[in-house]
């Protein structure tokens, strides 16, 4: 009697480390495979302006808010148009400054005179809640300098980003961490004649 | 010299395209008078990435003293600073991102995807918890797990389900983990993060329903502890699995159990195994008999649960967006509504064909139908073996927690008169 308890319990001790190895195995084996893939700093979520539509789902989706999708300017592409496109309702009267005449919601675009004909055009990135009527109405009618960036600093990098889901252009995606930031002046670094205004 | 003639025109036409798809260049670069500088393209900070791996120093170091209260200090009061800590580090403070319940998805699409590289920081929070695990049993879940600490610290009244409600809600995820690590595969959605009920109490700051589902599950965890750890989360299968086989493991009586059976009905996840001297043991013959019968059936589970799944594939795409859009795009043509969801607007407006989205549709159905099955077969190994470990029975002459589902929460220190003894 005594004897069968022993060869039972062996028998146990037997199937507790054969059990042991077969799930230590694919432990061990997991880095092994992954460590190719293994990235050091790993990837962030990012806007391409190139893609995106403007369609307003950053502004509510975030998990962040305000949103942490934020306007940002390319000076280089900027035509400093007195008319503009990004600041100014469409149909304003009168091109000024006024509350009423502005584009921007929450009233984050700032206008500075440079000279005769020119406007600067500054974001206040503490006001920009992302709804992207400014960089819609820059592409309609302008050159389009002003687009939505994810700014790495509020955005919580989730690992199932709530806007990206939403997106229905797909314009967001996981970059590398060297890259977080999808500059737009990118597609016009080389100085080249540009097209005036057919 | 022609053919170079050629490439340059062909160059010079490309280079015109590319002005002209990446800038809506209408308006020429202004020539300034006044000595204007241009400011400088103010892109948004960079993120700090040393917090990161602060994460997983403090990781490790919360995990070592959580073994340590738990296996040798055995201090209830220790593990509730432990979870309080871990609550507000990992909850509030790095706002529960990146967590170990939520990096099985990241490991299994960085498996089965070759275009994504899997953060260390996930790898890490992936293994090192199940390590310890296999050492030390589940302290990940007694107070680093910011999703245990919440429902810990609020379980105030446990209520004991009864058994067969029990047995059916902890097959629940099992389901989960099969369903998050199909749809993290096949790159479509990442569920767990989705569909994780606290992330949005410790952001104070998240959509509607989450903060509602967030809630309820709270108010039921006063009553029934712990309900997400042990009718949802998916990482507690694997833990489940690994603490099994750990070498060390908290224990309710600091010496030598005298079968008091105070302790009986303390665990309110119903993890403690009463000894052989309080249960009434089934015939031998029987249960042999019973075993052999369940064992025959894990195969034809495994492979029937397969089949189901297979035949559910196309289903479980319905998850991915371009599917989605592709049946309402379909349902357009052939009822005429019009779509007019965001997806669909967009997908006007971008000028890709039906065909490609068609095709694109059949290409991520197709994938669906090959991987299904095997998130069916796991299930119904499982679901079998579970049935074959309900004839087995080892014979016991004390109470100790079952190692599985053992969250070494510590509840059972104060009523094992050997503890109470030894400390007054």
């Amino acid at each position: 009697m005594k004897e069968g308890i022993n060869k039972y319990q062996s028998r146990r001790d037997f199937v507790r480390r054969a059990g042991k190895v077969l799930i230590v195995a694919p432990l061990i084996a997991l880095p092994a495979a992954l460590y190719k893939k293994t990235n050091a700093s790993g990837y962030v979520w990012q806007i391409d302006p190139f893609k995106c539509t403007q369609c307003g789902q950053c502004k509510t989706n975030c998990v962040r808010t305000p949103s942490a999708v934020k306007c940002v300017h390319a000076f280089v592409l900027c035509g400093y148009c007195d008319l503009c496109g990004g600041y100014l309702r469409q149909g304003t009267k009168t091109i000024s400054t006024g509350a009423e005449n502005q584009l921007c919601p929450t009233g984050s675009i700032t206008r500075k005179f440079v000279e005769e004909p020119y406007f600067e055009y500054t974001i206040n990135e503490d006001l920009c809640d992302a709804c992207g009527k400014c960089v819609k109405g820059c592409l309609d009618f302008g050159n389009g300098s002003l687009y939505l960036q994810i700014n790495q600093d509020l955005c919580a990098n989730c690992n199932d980003c709530s806007i990206a889901r939403k997106c229905p252009s797909d314009a967001i995606s996981r970059v590398p961490t060297g890259e977080q930031y999808i500059p737009k002046e990118r597609g016009t670094l080389n100085p080249k004649p540009l097209n005036p205004e057919s | 010299m022609k053919r170079k003639l050629l490439t340059y025109t062909i160059f010079l036409i490309l280079l015109n395209l590319h002005s002209f798809i990446y800038a809506q260049d209408r308006f020429p670069r202004p020539e300034f008078e006044s000595g204007y500088k241009y400011p400088e393209h103010q892109m948004p900070l960079d993120r700090s990435y040393i917090w990161e791996y602060f994460d997983v120093v403090v990781l490790v170091a919360a995990l070592s003293i959580t073994t340590w209260l738990a296996l040798k200090k055995r201090s209830r009061q220790g593990l509730i600073w432990m979870s309080v800590f871990s609550l507000v580090w990992f909850g509030f403070v790095r706002e529960g991102c990146i967590c170990s319940v939520g990096s099985v998805q990241n490991v299994a699409l960085a498996l089965f995807n070759n275009g994504y590289a899997i953060p260390l920081t996930a790898l890490l929070f992936f293994i090192i918890p199940l390590l310890f695990a296999l050492f030390f049993g589940r302290v990940f879940c007694a107070g680093v797990c910011p999703l245990g600490a919440i429902q810990e610290l609020t379980g105030f009244k446990p209520v004991k389900l009864p058994k067969a409600v029990e047995s059916v809600m902890i097959a629940i995820p099992f389901v989960y983990l099969a369903l998050a690590i199909l749809f993290a595969a096949l790159e479509s959605q990442f569920i767990i993060c989705r569909y994780d009920p606290f992330v949005g109490i410790f952001r104070l700051d998240a959509p509607y329903t989450m903060i509602v589902f967030g809630a309820l599950l709270l108010l039921a965890g006063v009553f029934i502890n712990r309900p997400y750890c042990r009718y949802l989360c998916p990482y507690g299968v694997l833990l489940n699995l690994f603490s099994r086989f750990a070498g060390k493991h908290l224990t309710i009586t600091p010496a030598e159990c005298i079968n008091c059976r105070l302790c009986e009905d303390v665990c309110p996840y119903d993890a403690i195994i009463p000894s052989d001297t309080a249960l009434n043991r089934e015939e031998p013959e029987r249960s042999r008999k019973r075993f052999l019968g369940y064992l025959l059936l894990v195969p034809l589970l495994t492979v029937a649960v397969a089949l189901i799944f297979q035949n559910l594939g196309p289903s479980f795409s319905k998850i991915t967006q371009e599917v989605r859009l592709a049946q309402e795009i379909r349902t357009e043509k052939e009822t005429g509504v019009e779509a007019v969801s965001k997806d669909a607007v967009a997908f006007k407006e971008a000028g890709k064909t039906e065909d490609e989205l068609f095709a694109e549709e059949m290409r991520i159905i197709k994938r669906y139908r090959k991987a299904s099955p095997w998130a069916g077969a796991f299930l119904g190994l499982s679901l079998g073996i579970g049935l074959v470990s309900l004839t087995i029975r080892a014979k016991r002459t004390e109470y100790k927690p079952h190692q599985g589902k053992c969250y070494s929460c510590g509840r059972c220190f104060k009523y094992c008169p050997v503890e109470v003894n030894k400390t007054s």
